[in-house]
């Protein structure tokens, strides 16, 4: 519930935080003369891990970073957290964060039969975006005690039940439901979290299910996975799965209970807060937008397309405790194709294994940073397309089955055009940290490949998920600092669809700069060139594609616009969709490395070394 | 804005990645519980050894179906009269249940029970007998030896020790026992086949800085209960495990052994102090879990070594041990990777390292007289 301590008109210092599954980010604004703005950024390890296990301590480090860096003290001497209002000496007015250190979502799916309702289950769990640590099923040939063993010993997240056709099989599916409850789950998120569970099985049990499991659990009810036999309708549950995981499970942690007492603003899950900026830079710019949130453990991405808001967890996506998953899901050749310079797979792997059994470290190295951008790539990309299964049109959601095509799964056309995607914005850690801006430009167009003419943005400094929170109590500040101090332009990327062979031209592209100099560039085929045009500057341009080229009119066509600029300005990007990366390893390295020269994406001294 | 600071230096930072716990003595507690209600057999005070049962219950065995009357050769509802075992009662595997004899015995039919059990049912509708095999107990064991300090009732005890503890950093394989053995001289070195052999069976086998495939198979083969090493390569563990770790949560792997790496991938010397613990103990009886859960609520792979060696209890709360100039730690990533040093300062101002990001840091004297400038989140504390 949120209560604020002081009207907002007097407040004089906020501080708010997201605790993520990795790191946990403290940010702290003051009122300047009737004007919000950031201060400072403190940073720490989130602390889930014993002997720590309570996220308030990695809250307590990132706030006592505040306090070093701006003298300005907010914790209480006697350890209790966070004193608000702010007292003439110490504190702050206002205090609010948002969470995902739950981290990924790591489920068990149960159903009767597990070539019928378990296999149902299994697919909208991993259609989710969930990993399904095991399938329970009546037929799996274990015992009861040996599932009740397992259940208790993997610590799921959620489970997912189905069995049944509507009307059908009763007391069996019951069977399952007991041996859920008897089984006491003990989930990993500490005390005050109730497992949740979602019942997708037999409409005609659910009075029975709600009894039997509506006090010990976080029971939802949606239709029914297999309403018949032949009938798979797996939707309902999917989203259910992905809602929950979302609103409930990932913001959950050790310390939760505490950190709560802690805060003016009820606790918002991390995407919800990113959401809310994305839909803010698609309001205001009026444009079809795809926003990402990189996180530790997930992937979050939102779109606003033609008015409609969309947004998808890919919870065992991320840069430290998933990163290895992103490893298993793209393959290592998929992540090692981005790099300029000969590394091992082994010795690749190897550090990805060691990030991700030490999440929290960061990379120290040039040779570190670049391997974590190339899997970044591929964390993205991942993520668009299980973005893209979510964002789809909604046409006959039931699929009917046979017992042939059990195994095979259709998928609903997506309404995600890339042509039409008029912005790209990024936050999370990676992005928002990368040392030089025009590695996230580059970063978010190698992983989304963006086509046309795209505007890009970026978080400064990781705070949009603050911001959106902020917003809800206090919609003016969070807006000044957005606008002020959150929102960087990265620029625009001009990416003409189509193929063709090296060299070929692709585009002349005429820029009228704001000096009223006219710039003319002509790429040809696996180029990409960086034309500079300061954050807050525009241009008008006429882009002329070759044959074969589309840049939003049709192959050939010329398209007129505005571009705009930003800290990493024009990146004119002939690599062609889809993107262009020769097989062959010696060719493949030479021209990332010319693009990465032509767009001063790393020191060139120390890139040399490596090479 | 309040008032400014002068200070470059933090007088005190807390530990931003945990070390694991390599303690000599600690008072070590499991709780054990059986999956299902059954009987507890101990009391509070008792001594238990790893292997006492603390808690047990059965559940019905398997059924078999026999087609009996199909096996016979006769009609089913003719099945009740030739059955020389009747329902409820106990059976032999291959004792004759049902016999049908034809033409003054030249024809001679028998059935016989596959499996040792109950006669649960003989139907005369589908001529089928459905044979219940023996209860299967169910048992939880004390898995360390120690003493029961609490008792749940029905469901199983908590069971405490005074032990070695010794955290690893990723596991694969449950629960197991064996004594410790070193394989290994040093933990520079490499556990490879050859330093795998018979005797080694049912061991807690003890590598250096790397366990090789082939010492993998090896060990599965003679039946050594653990291999413990600083490092493995990723391509050996998939090889090994089957399949490709993404995110993880292990612990239920079927490999034929416990594995338990301390420092991480690759090549990796074992921190010697680990290394120097476990030879200390060596010929010790230790219980040994491999699961490993890396997400909110981490779990790690333990090595428990009880012993009788006397300790005091510390006092000091491990929370609240900051990181000091002074403080031994460990560097967890590179450049400097498993380097050991002492902190020298905190400075408070963001600085740039080699990646060119800003970052806050420490300088680390490491234990060859280099001070080298480390992110903050790339150490660990040295747990003394």
């Amino acid at each position: 519930m949120t209560t604020l301590r002081k009207p907002t008109e007097e407040m004089q210092y906020i501080l708010a935080t997201d605790v993520g599954s990795t790191t946990t980010k403290a940010r702290f604004f003051t009122n300047e003369s009737g004007e919000w703005r950031f201060v400072v950024a403190g940073e720490a390890p989130t602390t889930v891990e014993a002997p720590y296990e309570d996220v308030t301590l990695g809250v307590r480090n990132a706030v006592r970073e505040v306090e070093e860096l701006t003298g300005h003290y907010i914790l209480a001497p006697d350890g209790s957290g966070i004193v608000v209002p702010y007292d003439g000496k110490i504190g702050v007015d206002l205090y609010c964060t948002t969470s995902s250190a739950g981290g990924g979502l790591q489920m068990m799916v149960a159903g009767l039969i597990k070539t019928m309702t378990a296999e149902s289950a299994n697919r909208a769990a991993l259609g989710a975006g969930a990993i399904v640590m095991d399938v329970i099923a009546r037929d799996d040939g274990r015992q009861v005690y040996q599932k009740i063993q397992r259940i208790r010993s993997l610590r799921p997240d959620m489970i997912l039940l189905a069995g049944g056709t509507d009307g059908g099989a009763a007391a069996q599916v019951l069977e399952i439901v007991e041996l859920i409850k008897a089984a006491e789950p003990k989930p990993r998120l500490g005390i005050g979290y109730k497992l949740p569970i979602i019942y997708a099985g037999n409409k005609a049990l659910r009075p029975q299910v709600e009894k039997l499991m509506g006090e010990s659990f976080a029971l939802d009810i949606v239709e029914n996975i297999r309403p018949v036999l032949e009938v798979e309708n797996t939707e309902p549950a999917r989203r259910a799965v992905h809602e929950l995981f979302m609103e409930h499970v990932m913001s959950h942690a050790p310390g939760y209970t505490k950190l709560m007492k802690w805060t003016d603003v009820d606790i918002m899950p991390t995407p919800a807060g990113e959401g809310m900026a994305m839909q803010l830079i698609a309001d205001t710019f009026k444009k079809n937008t795809i926003g990402v949130g990189l996180g530790g453990a997930t992937t979050n991405v939102y779109s606003i397309f033609d008015g409609r808001f969309v947004r998808s967890v890919s919870a065992n996506l991320g840069m430290s405790y998933s990163v290895t998953n992103v490893m298993k899901e793209a393959g290592i050749d998929n992540i090692m194709r981005w790099l300029p310079f000969r590394l091992d797979e082994e010795d690749v792997a190897s550090r990805l294994m060691n990030k991700m059994i030490r999440p929290t470290t960061i990379p120290q190295t040039l040779e570190d940073l670049i391997v974590e951008h190339s899997v970044a790539r591929e964390a993205l990309r991942l993520g668009l397309k299980h973005h893209k299964t979510i964002a789809t049109r909604l046409k006959g959601i039931q699929i009917e089955r046979t017992i042939s095509d059990l195994f095979d799964q259709e998928m609903e056309e997506t309404y995600i055009d890339m042509m039409r995607i008029e912005i790209i914005a990024g936050t999370g850690g990676l992005l928002s940290h990368a040392p030089r801006r025009v590695q996230s430009m580059l970063i978010l167009t190698d992983g989304f490949q963006p086509e046309g003419v795209t505007w890009l943005f970026q978080d400064s400094v990781f705070m949009m998920p603050h911001l959106g929170v902020l917003s809800t109590v206090y919609r003016d500040a969070a807006w000044n600092i957005f606008d002020k101090d959150c929102l960087v332009r990265l620029g625009t990327v001009i990416a003409p669809k189509g193929t063709a062979s090296p060299g070929e031209p692709v585009m002349t592209v005429e820029l009228e700069m704001p000096d009223g100099e006219t710039v003319k560039e002509e790429i040809k085929f696996g180029e990409v060139k960086r034309i500079n045009l300061a954050e807050r500057q525009e241009a008008k341009a006429v882009i002329t594609p070759h044959k074969g080229f589309d840049v939003g009119e049709g192959p050939g066509h010329k398209v007129e616009g505005t571009l705009m600029g930003g800290v990493a300005g024009i990146m004119l990007d002939a690599r062609g969709r889809p993107l262009y990366l020769p097989e062959e390893e010696g060719a493949r390295k030479e021209l990332l490395l010319k693009w990465f020269h032509a767009l001063d994406l790393y020191p060139e001294d120390k890139l040399k070394e490596l090479v | 804005m309040a008032k400014e600071t002068n200070e470059k230096v933090s007088k005190e930072a807390y530990a931003y990645t945990p070390g694991l716990k390599v303690k000599r003595a600690m008072t070590v507690s499991k709780t054990r519980r059986l999956p299902i209600l059954g009987d507890v057999y101990v009391k509070v005070g008792d001594k238990v050894s790893y292997d006492t049962i603390i808690a047990r219950t059965e559940i019905s065995g398997d059924p078999e179906i026999v087609k009996a009357s199909m096996l016979l050769g006769v009609e089913p509802e003719d099945l009740p009269r030739l059955m020389t075992k009747k329902v409820g009662d106990r059976v032999e595997e291959g004792e004759i249940i049902a016999a049908y004899n034809a033409f003054f015995g030249l024809i001679k039919k028998r059935v016989t029970s596959p499996r040792e059990g109950t006669i649960e049912s003989i139907s005369d509708v589908t001529g089928q007998v459905i044979v219940r095999g023996l209860p299967i107990p169910v048992e939880v064991d004390a898995y360390i030896p120690g003493k029961v300090v609490e008792v749940l009732p029905r469901e199983g005890a908590v069971i405490e020790t005074n032990a070695a503890f010794i955290q690893g950093i990723f596991g694969i394989g449950g629960e197991t026992h064996g004594k410790i053995k070193m394989a290994v001289d040093s933990p520079d070195d490499e556990l490879t086949a050859d330093h795998v052999t018979p005797e080694d069976k049912g061991a807690v086998l003890i590598g250096g800085s790397l366990v090789t495939m082939d010492a993998l198979r090896k060990g599965a083969e003679v039946g050594v209960s653990c291999i413990v090493a600083g490092g493995i390569r990723h391509k050996d563990l998939t090889a090994f495990m089957g399949e490709e770790i993404g995110v993880a949560i292990t612990g239920q792997e079927e490999v034929g052994l416990t594995l338990i790496i301390t420092e991480g991938f690759g090549k990796m010397r074992m921190s010697q102090r680990t290394f120097d613990l476990l030879k200390s103990f060596e010929g010790y009886l230790a219980s040994v879990n491999g699961a490993t859960q890396i997400r909110a609520g981490v779990m790690r792979p333990e090595i428990i070594i009880p012993h009788e060696e006397s300790f005091e209890q510390t006092s000091s709360d491990e929370l609240a041990a900051g990181m000091v100039p002074g403080t031994p730690v460990r560097i967890i990533r590179q450049p400097y990777f498993g380097a050991i040093g002492k902190v020298v300062s905190l400075p408070v101002e963001l600085q740039q390292v080699e990646s060119e990001s800003y970052v806050r840091v420490l300088e680390v004297e490491l234990d060859d007289g280099r001070v080298v400038t480390v992110p903050r989140a790339n150490v660990e504390i040295i747990e003394e």
